[in-house]
């Protein structure tokens, strides 16, 4: 049987219509011979563009372990939630995939704005968050694990690799004005002056806007030889066109990014990136068997042979091996156990291997640079040869010897006053 | 100083090229028409079906997205909007549902994803238009680096503005516009067919909006909720130019747009969009029927 995303929709949502009856017994629910699991992703609304891709990448995680012998022995339910792009929705959400069906393990949430969102829900009545997406940092609970990138594991590569291999040293750092942007250039800011580079702008453009003639004549005149992007959205299709347009090349005056990922590529066109850089972990383009394959996978899974795979996808993907090998060593499924035994796991993504940090729950990721190429694709010319230790506190001081984060919690004591 | 002279222009072009429809729906015909965004949006979707099914550029595309939303707009004025003559709340309302129609029948491919049919171009994904090379790249302009491709908007608007001009003032049918927008009872007393210019011109503010769109789409993502935030724009312009003066949408566009490029070279477009706002509310405390209103009775 050939799945496509409409039949797998009809297909989910005959499945939560199934689920809202065992419900009401949650008790009844446990006895039952599956291991339930939640998902809240936007599946309407603005932000559905890229996290349904998201969840689709969760749902094949999961259907592949099932295909395979399932979890302890018994097959695994997804409970799948929508958050319509709104954040009160996926508080929401979150409060009913953990009261009412007694769930503990949810993989969840895109945007910063919705992991704010849930964060007091998991933390309050203790369930596990899985959040797949790259973040700025500057958290440190113990209700989330975190298996996108951290500020670290995007910039500590990109800075020095753009001031000495590029050989380009005076910065324009753009930004969508929101706070992952303002923490990328927090840190983006440190390491262009521990490296000897400068930046001689760091600006803003409101989330969603798309009128970057300004930005841009700006960009012209400030005398920069590099661009350092962190803008976000739609506004990206509109930047890198705008950049063009005005008669910037990427030759001369490259646009370094932080948040260009192949689904804006794709959407604005590939040839207003070519040349172009983007630091991310995971990229479509890692040409391994493990990467190839699960590319092909993917494709087959949601019925879309052009369909395109993307760092926090591979994130969705493969966070839920991580959450199967917890709950194999724990031999339980309770936030507790699985707290304590996803600390240390190790998986072979797609990507390379990924390691969960015991100390603070995030996520060790190789770090790697690929520059746009003519067909939407990017090519990797920088990799680390090993995963980068995540520092979700490295905008403020953290340091691998000298953690903030650790299992007993934050240390407030060490973060500036 | 001549750079940020001409981002203000082109700015304002776009202002313009959005409001110019709305000036006619709603500054000329009183109808607050919410789906006027997604006239725009029509208008952009038009472009990417046309670059992909018939293999036609950007600028073959303009007839085109005009002649269809053109279409649509006729027939929600004759469906919709016709019977709602007179009463305000209740036309905002109806055309609000249209906009979530239009968006949903792109997303649903027309409504053929029930069915499992998926149209090139169509669905919840992001598309993009192509830019056809002699319209990208740059131009020198008195010695200073113009975009082509906002040269070439701010080309279109002036047609466009002009065309609209010459309808509306110079021939028969504007004529009878102009008479209903002061009085429909004595126009229809006077033997002007009211039901018949009410849709031609309703026709012809969304045709515009259509033309908007195609532009749009040269440097903007096409997606379904992509008109939303054009259609606020657009009626900044309309109410602060004055309903009913074309003149006035002119004017507050370029004005807007220039207090636009010279706030974001001053400081940057976060100030800029601020700046803008406490202007348009300035102007409509100063003068709440904006700056060119008629007088009517």
């Amino acid at each position: 049987m050939t799945i496509n995303r409409r039949t797998f929709l009809t297909g989910t949502a005959g499945a939560f219509g199934a689920l809202a009856a065992p419900a009401i017994l949650p008790r009844a629910a446990f006895a039952a011979d599956t291991v339930k699991v939640g998902s809240i992703f936007s599946l309407t609304g603005g932000l559905s563009i890229i996290e349904r891709s998201l969840n689709d990448a969760t749902h094949m995680a999961v259907s592949e372990i099932n295909a395979a012998g399932g979890v302890l022995g018994k097959q695994i339910e997804i409970v799948a939630e929508d958050g319509a792009s709104d954040p009160k929705t996926f508080n929401e959400k979150a409060s009913k995939l953990i009261l009412q069906d007694r769930i503990s393990s949810v993989f969840a949430c895109y945007t910063s704005a919705s992991r704010k969102a849930v964060l007091p829900v998991f933390e309050r009545r203790n369930g596990l968050l899985f959040y797949p997406t790259y973040y700025e940092g500057f958290e440190c609970s113990k209700n989330v694990v975190y298996t996108g990138a951290v500020p670290n594991q995007q910039l500590s590569n990109f800075i020095p690799w753009i001031i000495n291999t590029l050989g380009k040293k005076k910065f324009f750092i753009v930004g969508s004005n929101y706070i992952y942007p303002r923490e990328m250039a927090k840190v983006s800011k440190m390491l262009i002056e521990q490296n000897g580079g400068e930046w001689v702008a760091d600006e803003y453009l409101e989330l969603g806007h798309s009128e970057w003639a300004s930005m841009v004549s700006k960009i012209k005149s400030s005398g920069c030889d590099v661009v350092l992007s962190n803008v976000v959205g739609d506004s990206v299709v509109a930047f890198y066109r705008e950049f063009k347009n005005q008669g910037l090349s990427h030759d001369t005056l490259p646009i370094c990014a932080t948040v260009t990922s192949e689904i804006e590529i794709a959407a604005m066109g590939a040839e207003y990136a070519a040349g172009s850089y983007t630091s991310f972990p995971y990229f479509q383009a890692i040409d391994t068997p493990a990467n190839t394959e699960f590319v092909a996978r993917y494709r087959k899974f949601v019925g879309d042979e052009k369909a395109v795979t993307h760092h926090a996808l591979e994130s969705s993907y493969f966070q839920v091996y991580l959450w199967k090998q917890a709950v194999e060593k724990a031999g339980d499924t309770s936030t507790e156990a699985v707290r304590a035994a996803v600390g240390g796991q190790t998986f072979d993504a797609p990507g390379g291997k990924v390691t969960v940090e015991a100390e603070n729950l995030h996520t060790a990721l190789t770090p790697r640079i690929a520059q746009w190429q003519d067909d939407g694709q990017g090519k990797i010319i920088d990799a680390y040869d090993e995963p980068e230790f995540p520092l979700p506190y490295v905008a403020y001081g953290e340091a691998q010897d000298n953690l903030y984060c650790t299992a007993s919690g934050l240390d407030t004591s060490k973060l500036p006053k | 100083m001549l750079d940020t002279i001409f981002i203000g222009l082109s700015v304002g072009s776009v202002l313009l090229l959005v409001a110019l429809g709305l000036a006619i729906t709603y500054g000329a015909m009183g109808v607050i028409n919410m789906a006027h965004g997604e006239m725009v949006m029509l208008g952009a979707y038009t472009t990417v079906l046309a670059s992909i099914h018939l293999g036609i550029g950007l600028l073959g595309a303009i007839p085109i997205a005009f002649m269809v939303t053109a279409l649509v707009g006729y027939a929600i004025e004759r469906l919709i909007v016709s019977r709602l003559y007179g009463r305000l709340l209740d036309t905002l309302l109806a055309t609000w549902g249209v906009a979530i129609l239009l968006q949903q029948a792109v997303r649903l491919s027309l409504g053929l994803a029930f069915f499992g049919i998926t149209i090139a171009g169509l669905g919840t994904g992001l598309q993009n238009v192509r830019v056809p090379a002699y319209l990208s790249g740059v131009i020198s302009i008195g010695g200073e680096q113009v975009s082509l491709y906002r040269a070439f908007i701010i080309l279109v608007t002036i047609l466009l503005t002009l065309l609209t001009w010459f309808i509306m003032y110079r021939t028969a049918i504007g004529a009878q516009v102009r008479a209903i927008m002061r009085n429909p009872d004595m126009a229809a007393a006077c033997g002007i067919d009211v039901k018949r210019v009410n849709a031609l011109t309703f026709a012809y503010g969304s045709g515009l909006a259509g033309v908007a769109g195609v532009m749009m789409s040269g440097f903007k993502t096409v997606f379904p909720d992509m008109g939303t935030p054009m259609v606020v724009d657009g009626f900044l312009v309309v109410v602060t130019g004055g309903v009913g003066s074309l003149m006035g949408t002119v004017l507050s566009a370029g004005l807007l747009g220039q207090i636009n490029g010279l706030t974001a070279s001053v400081s940057n477009d976060i100030i800029a969009r601020a700046v803008i706002f406490a202007v348009v509310v300035t102007i409509i405390i100063w003068k709440p029927s904006g700056l060119f209103s008629y007088k009517g009775r």
